[in-house]
């Protein structure tokens, strides 16, 4: 046994010295594959995984170009070629939906990148208390439960027996009867807004708040002696200092903007609202999977998933000209 | 250093309360929602139709509870929630930290490939239909297997846990190897142990995303009411009432509750879906803070 390792390991040790000439490079790959069988044995069966739950999928993007019927077998199916996107791109439904992904997912950009940030930013400027550690540790609560829960809340916090919002708003005399909102069709982006920030802004701080200590605290004593305030340093020092991540994590989220999911606007929504709360999965859901249209549904889908690819594209590409930092 | 505190000019004194001031209430607004489901839970149902109950409940019970557990479905719907939980965690953990180990291995020829080719699918994805069918043609639909079978390999969770083992000081393999160690036992025996915390942060985050999904439930499993999650059956008792309040579906769950307004009922249900996890989090903190700035690094 301590033989046969000792003399693998002298195998290794010699090839990395001199390399296999051109002529006998396949059989130095195998044996390099006897070497690290360890290795190989590790990792291909999860590759063989990813392969089918991630990859395959793709090959059904064809299913778009096609007149899908579950019962024949792929050779039986029936071309169409641009049928589905042409039926797509001419389906009023499909301009609402792509409107309410767009708004609520730009919504959730702007405020879901800077609320997080400035949270971020004011939790530093309490250096190390218990106080500072209480606030985080609650912040991240919501994070924890699911959309179903937060639905839940959401509902709760806002109906119009009890829902601490309108009983606020009530006595504070800033309305006389209490709102629907969530029958308020044009309320949803907003809610929806908010409810996300609720649950999501403690979470996203932490990124920033590591990206915070890892700031030179020599810059702090300088500005000091220069005799800078703390708001003065908040914003020469630590907004700078964090840039890098910023635009990181901006460059990911353009990506996502199309393909923001669904789950918090099927949790939230309902028959009165969904004018402004189906968003492109959700359609996707309904026309591809529940009324068995699979073929329209998968164009859908592909549209949004090369939609969010272009996008990220073009964010990083954009990101690298103006700041010099990418992704890719 | 902490003298300079007592300097402070008013300007920065007007700052401090105002900080105090804007996080306090930072504080009450997250918490507030939870505590109300909390005091709503244990009031008594007829009472709670009054309204008015906040932080605290007026008429102490614990009906409400006593209602809920006697309702099969929900036990049901526990026993698989919490064996997703279980079977999904450990088999994530086993997956992600299997290739972080062989991504962290300079010497893997396959390294490369691998690494590309599982960073691809952070960025797109084949989407729901082309997902759906796929699980149909795997005969997946209906089974429990459909929970864990199709996110058990996250590209996220191995980078993560990659970062980690770069950090590790390779002297330690090495050592091991030389002592005739393959590098499975290597694996198992001296990098396994030593990434406690990085694995701790991925239980976390994939415990929490099998408990919260109910998305599959709803999609592949939802008239299979052996296979229905804790998640699902809190949706279905959400819903019912939360279209036009008062106005309850005229199902088995409504005639069980005959005489508790479904208001103590559903906030007793979202208290039990919602406190195995808020027991354990807080606990982890000081991993998943980690872990989140190791993803950020590599993502």
């Amino acid at each position: 046994m301590d033989v046969k390792a000792l003399t693998e390991n002298g195998v290794t040790a010699n090839e990395s010295v001199t390399p296999n000439p051109p002529t006998k490079r396949n059989s130095g790959f195998w044996k390099s594959v006897l070497q690290q069988k360890y290795l190989y044995l590790m990792s291909l069966p999860f590759v063989i995984w990813v392969f089918i739950f991630s990859y395959v999928p793709l090959w059904g993007w064809l299913m778009a170009f096609q007149n899908y019927k579950p019962k024949k077998s792929f050779t039986e199916q029936k071309w169409v070629g641009l049928d589905n996107f042409k039926e797509l791109f001419h389906d009023e439904r499909f301009y609402l939906v792509l409107r309410n992904t767009l708004a609520m997912s730009l919504l959730g950009l702007i405020f879901g990148f800077v609320v997080p940030i400035l949270f971020a930013v004011m939790l530093n400027e309490l250096r190390g208390n218990v106080f500072k550690r209480t606030v985080q540790t609650v912040s991240y609560l919501p994070h924890f439960v699911s959309w179903v829960v937060v639905g839940g809340i959401v509902y709760k916090t806002l109906s119009i027996d009890g829902g601490i919002v309108n009983d606020l708003l009530i006595w504070l005399n800033v309305i006389d009867e209490p709102i629907q909102f969530m029958a308020k069709a044009k309320m949803f982006w907003g809610v929806l807004t908010v409810a996300d920030l609720w649950k999501e802004t403690g979470w996203n701080a932490i990124i920033y708040l590591a990206a915070i200590t890892g700031i030179d605290k020599e810059l702090y004593e300088a500005a000091k002696v220069d005799g800078a305030g703390r708001i003065k340093q908040m914003f020469n020092i630590t907004l700078p200092g964090i840039r890098t991540t910023i635009t990181v994590l901006l460059i990911m989220s353009i990506g996502h903007l199309v393909g923001i999911g669904f789950e918090k606007q099927f949790q939230l929504s309902n028959n009165m609202v969904t004018d402004y709360s189906e968003v492109l999965d959700m359609y996707a859901l309904k026309y591809g999977i529940q009324i068995a249209r699979f073929s329209y549904g998968t164009a859908i889908s592909m549209f949004t998933s090369v939609v969010s690819v272009i996008l990220l594209l073009v964010a990083n590409g954009v990101m690298k000209k103006v700041t010099k930092e990418s992704i890719m | 250093m902490g003298g300079k505190a007592f300097q402070m000019s008013k300007g920065e004194r007007i700052f401090d309360i105002f900080l105090y001031i804007a996080l306090g209430l930072i504080m009450i607004v997250t918490l507030y929602p939870f505590l109300n489901v909390l005091a709503i839970s244990f009031n008594e149902s007829t009472d709670t139709v009054r309204g008015g109950i906040y932080i605290w409940p007026r008429a102490w019970t614990l009906e409400n509870y006593q209602r809920i557990f006697s309702y099969t479905g929900l036990i049901q719907g526990f026993k698989i929630s919490v064996l997703r939980t279980i079977t999904g965690t450990l088999l994530g953990l086993l997956s992600s930290s299997m290739l972080a180990f062989t991504l962290s291995r300079p010497e893997f020829r396959a390294r490369k490939f691998v690494s590309y080719f599982l960073a691809l699918t952070m960025y797109f994805s084949g989407g729901m239909v082309p997902m759906y069918i796929l699980m149909r043609d795997l005969n997946l639909i209906g089974t429990f297997w459909i929970y864990i079978l199709p996110g058990a390999v996250s590209a996220f969770n191995v980078f993560v846990i990659r970062s980690f083992m770069d950090g590790l000081p390779f002297a330690l393999q090495e050592s091991a190897k030389l002592d005739g160690a393959n590098d499975f036992v290597i694996f198992y025996k001296i990098i396994l142990p030593l990434c406690k915390p990085v694995l701790a942060t991925i239980a976390l985050f994939l415990a929490v995303g099998q408990w919260n999904e109910w998305f599959s439930t709803y999609l592949y499993n939802g008239n299979k009411p052996h296979l229905t999650t804790l998640q699902y059956e809190l949706m279905k008792v959400l819903s019912s009432t939360n279209q036009g309040s008062g106005m309850v579906n005229a199902n088995d769950m409504a005639q069980q509750m005959a005489q508790i307004s479904p208001e103590s009922i559903k906030m007793a249900i979202t208290i039990v879906v919602t406190v195995p996890i808020l027991v354990v989090y807080p606990f982890l903190q000081k991993y998943f803070v980690g872990g989140m700035t190791l993803g950020a690094v590599k993502a």
